[in-house]
C-alpha cells in the first residue's frame, strides 16, 4: 500500500462531511472528518520507469522502497510542499504519467543539495532521479527547457569549448537566452557594493577576462573527444525514449 | 617527522579566478604565513562545477580526472588541495566513481586517450579541502602559536554548505570518530577559527543549502534559502558568517541584497571567507586578504572591532 499523505489528495477527490452527506446511496451525515472518493486508474504508462532509468541519474530508481526519507530531508520541499521526490518516484514506478505531469513545471527546481542522497537507505540517488525526470519531461516535450537546463547548457558548452568558464560571459548569455533584463535593481545594487572598495587594477583585470577568455591550452583534442561523446549520448537517450521515429 | 601537507598541488578552479578572487588571494597569503607551499596545477581545466553533471555525469568525472592526472602524472604530486567546495566535491566524486564503476573508468580512459594525456587511475591522488590542509598540517595548536592579534572574541557562524559533506560515501575519511571531520556536524572551520580567537556561536544551519545551483535560474528559491541562513545566523548571535566555498559566499552576498530589494528583508550579518579571518588573526593586512572585495561591508566592521 503506497503512502498517501492527505496533502496529496486532490480537493476534487475529497468529500468532507457537512450537514448531510450521502456516498453511494448511504447516508453518512454526522461528525465525520473526510472521505476519499474512490477512483479507478487504467492508463498506466509502463515504459516511463525504464525510460527515466535510461537517463543519467535515473539508474537506481528501481531500488526505492518508499520510506520517504528523501522528501523528509528535502530542501525544496521545506519551502514548497508540492515538491515531493518520494511521491514522484512512486508515480514513475507505477507508470501514473498524468499524475506526474501535474507537477511537470517544478521537478527541475531540485537544488542538488544531496540531502536526499545522504538520507536514502537504498542508494536510489534521488537527486539523480530528479535530474533524469526533469530531462525526461523536456525530451518528451511535456515541458519547455527550464532556466536551469538553459544555464547548464551555456555553462557546459563553454567548458567543453575552452576547458574553463568565465562568469561574466555565462551570466550575460543566460540573461539573454532567457529574455531577462540584466540590470535589475538588485543586480545594480550588487555591482555598486562590489566596486565600492575595489581598486582600479582589479577592475581592469576582471574586465580583461572578458576580452582574453580564460582557456586551457591545447584543449582542441579534449574538445573534439567531448563533443563526440555528447552526440553519442544524445543519440542513445533519444533511442531509449523512442524519439527517433518522427511518426510517434 | 615531516610535516603533513607541507607542499601540495593547488587547484584554485574557475570561481577563484572570478568572483572568488579574494578567497584565492587569502588562501595563498595564509599558506605563506603558515609556511605551507602551494604549487598550482599546470594548465588546469574546469572540474564541471554543478552544471556539467546535468548534461552528463561522466563528462564531469573526466574533467575532474584530467586535473588529478596532471597533478599526479605530470607534476608528481600525491595530494591536491582545492579550496572551492564544488571542485573539492567533484574531485572526490571522480575518485569514488573511478574506483567503483568500471563503465565510468572505461569512458574516462577513452576520453583521456583521445585528448592526448595519461589516464588518471583511482588512488593516485588524495584530494583535500583548504580546511583539511590547515587543520591537518598545523592543527589548532599550530594556529594558536602563530596568532598575532587574533579574532578577539568575534562571534562567528561557521557555514559549510552542501558539497563539503554530502553525499557521505565520497568522503571515506570523514565520520571516523574523534579527530576526524563529521558529515552531520562539521567542525574543522569552527576548530581553526576558535584557535584564532573567535567565539563560535551555536549555528543550526551549518550544512543547509544556499540554493547555489539555481542562484540565477531560480533566484526566488535561492533568496528564500539564503534569507533563512542569514536570519538563523543573526538569531544565533553571529556578527559574521564564515564561508569556505566561493559559490556559497557569493550566493549569500548576492541574495542578501536581493532579499533586501525584493522582499524588504534587511540583514546586517557580514559574510567573510574563513581564510580572510584566519589571515587577519595571523597579522596579515586587510587588503592582503582582500577584505575590501567583500560585498557585505565587512571592512568597516572589522576595523571597528580592532581585528582588521
Amino acid at each position: 500500500m503506497p503512502i498517501h499523505e492527505k496533502s496529496l489528495i486532490r480537493p476534487e477527490n475529497l468529500k468532507t462531511s457537512g450537514e448531510s452527506l450521502v456516498i453511494d446511496g448511504i447516508d453518512v451525515s454526522g461528525h465525520w472528518s473526510t472521505f476519499i472518493q474512490s477512483r479507478v486508474v487504467r492508463d498506466y504508462d509502463e515504459s516511463m520507469e525504464q525510460e527515466i532509468a535510461a537517463l543519467p541519474g535515473g539508474e537506481y530508481i528501481h531500488r526505492c522502497w518508499q520510506c520517504g526519507s528523501c522528501t523528509n530531508s528535502c530542501t525544496v520541499n521545506a519551502i514548497n510542499p508540492d515538491f515531493n521526490p518520494r511521491y514522484w518516484i512512486y508515480l514513475i514506478r507505477m507508470g501514473m504519467k498524468d499524475e506526474l505531469l501535474r507537477d511537470k513545471d517544478i521537478v527541475w527546481q531540485c537544488v542538488s543539495c544531496n540531502k536526499c542522497t545522504y538520507a536514502c537507505p537504498r542508494d536510489v540517488v534521488p537527486e539523480g532521479v530528479m535530474k533524469a525526470t526533469a530531462h525526461w519531461l523536456e525530451l518528451k516535450g511535456h515541458t519547455a527547457k527550464s532556466h536551469s537546463t538553459v544555464f547548464d547548457e551555456i555553462f557546459s558548452g563553454q567548458v567543453i569549448a575552452t576547458g574553463k568558464i568565465e562568469e561574466g560571459r555565462i551570466l550575460r548569455g543566460f540573461f539573454r537566452r532567457t529574455g531577462q533584463v540584466l540590470m535589475q535593481d538588485w543586480v545594480v545594487e550588487l555591482v555598486r557594493r562590489m566596486i565600492r572598495h575595489i581598486p582600479v587594477g582589479l577592475l581592469m583585470r576582471m574586465g580583461m577576462a572578458n576580452v582574453l577568455r580564460p582557456r586551457t591550452r591545447g584543449w582542441g583534442r579534449a574538445r573534439a573527444a567531448l563533443e563526440e561523446y555528447v552526440h553519442e549520448q544524445e543519440a542513445r537517450h533519444r533511442k531509449a525514449l523512442g524519439l527517433d521515429h518522427p511518426a510517434e | 617527522m615531516e610535516q603533513k601537507y607541507k607542499k601540495v598541488a593547488y587547484y584554485p578552479g574557475c570561481a577563484l579566478e572570478g568572483t572568488g578572487h579574494s578567497y584565492n588571494r587569502s588562501t595563498k597569503e595564509v599558506g605563506k604565513a603558515l609556511g605551507l607551499d602551494l604549487v598550482e596545477v599546470e594548465n588546469w581545466n574546469c572540474c564541471g562545477a554543478m552544471e556539467v553533471k546535468n548534461i552528463d555525469p561522466k563528462i564531469q568525472t573526466y574533467l575532474s580526472s584530467r586535473v588529478m592526472s596532471i597533478a599526479a602524472n605530470e607534476m608528481g604530486f600525491d595530494t591536491v588541495m582545492a579550496p572551492c567546495n564544488g571542485c573539492y566535491h567533484n574531485l572526490k566524486k571522480a575518485e569514488y566513481d573511478l574506483g567503483q564503476d568500471a563503465e565510468t573508468a572505461e569512458v574516462v580512459e577513452r576520453l583521456s586517450t583521445k585528448a592526448g594525456h595519461e589516464t588518471y587511475k583511482a588512488g593516485q591522488i588524495e584530494t583535500i579541502h583548504a580546511l583539511d590542509w590547515i587543520k591537518d598540517s598545523l592543527g589548532e595548536e599550530g594556529i594558536r602559536q602563530r596568532v598575532k592579534g587574533g579574532l578577539k572574541g568575534l562571534k562567528v557562524a561557521n557555514y559549510y554548505g552542501c558539497m563539503y559533506t554530502r553525499p557521505r560515501h565520497i568522503f571515506p575519511e570523514k565520520d571516523k570518530g574523534p579527530g576526524s571531520e563529521s558529515t552531520l556536524k562539521p567542525h574543522y572551520m569552527d576548530d581553526l577559527l576558535a584557535a584564532a580567537g573567535a567565539e563560535n556561536v551555536d549555528f543550526p544551519l551549518k550544512t543547509a543549502c544556499c540554493g547555489g545551483a539555481h542562484t540565477l535560474s531560480d533566484s526566488d528559491t535561492s533568496t528564500r534559502l539564503v534569507l533563512n541562513i542569514l536570519r538563523a545566523a543573526e538569531a544565533s548571535g553571529a556578527e559574521v558568517i564564515a564561508t569556505e566555498c566561493p559559490t556559497c559566499h557569493s550566493g549569500l552576498e548576492m541574495h542578501q541584497i536581493r532579499a533586501e530589494k525584493k522582499l524588504g528583508e534587511k540583514t546586517g550579518v557580514k559574510i567573510v571567507y574563513f581564510t580572510q579571518l584566519l589571515g587577519l588573526a595571523l597579522g596579515l593586512g586587510a587588503r592582503q586578504v582582500g577584505i575590501h572585495e567583500n560585498v557585505s561591508d565587512s571592512l568597516g566592521f572589522l576595523k571597528q572591532k580592532g581585528i582588521a
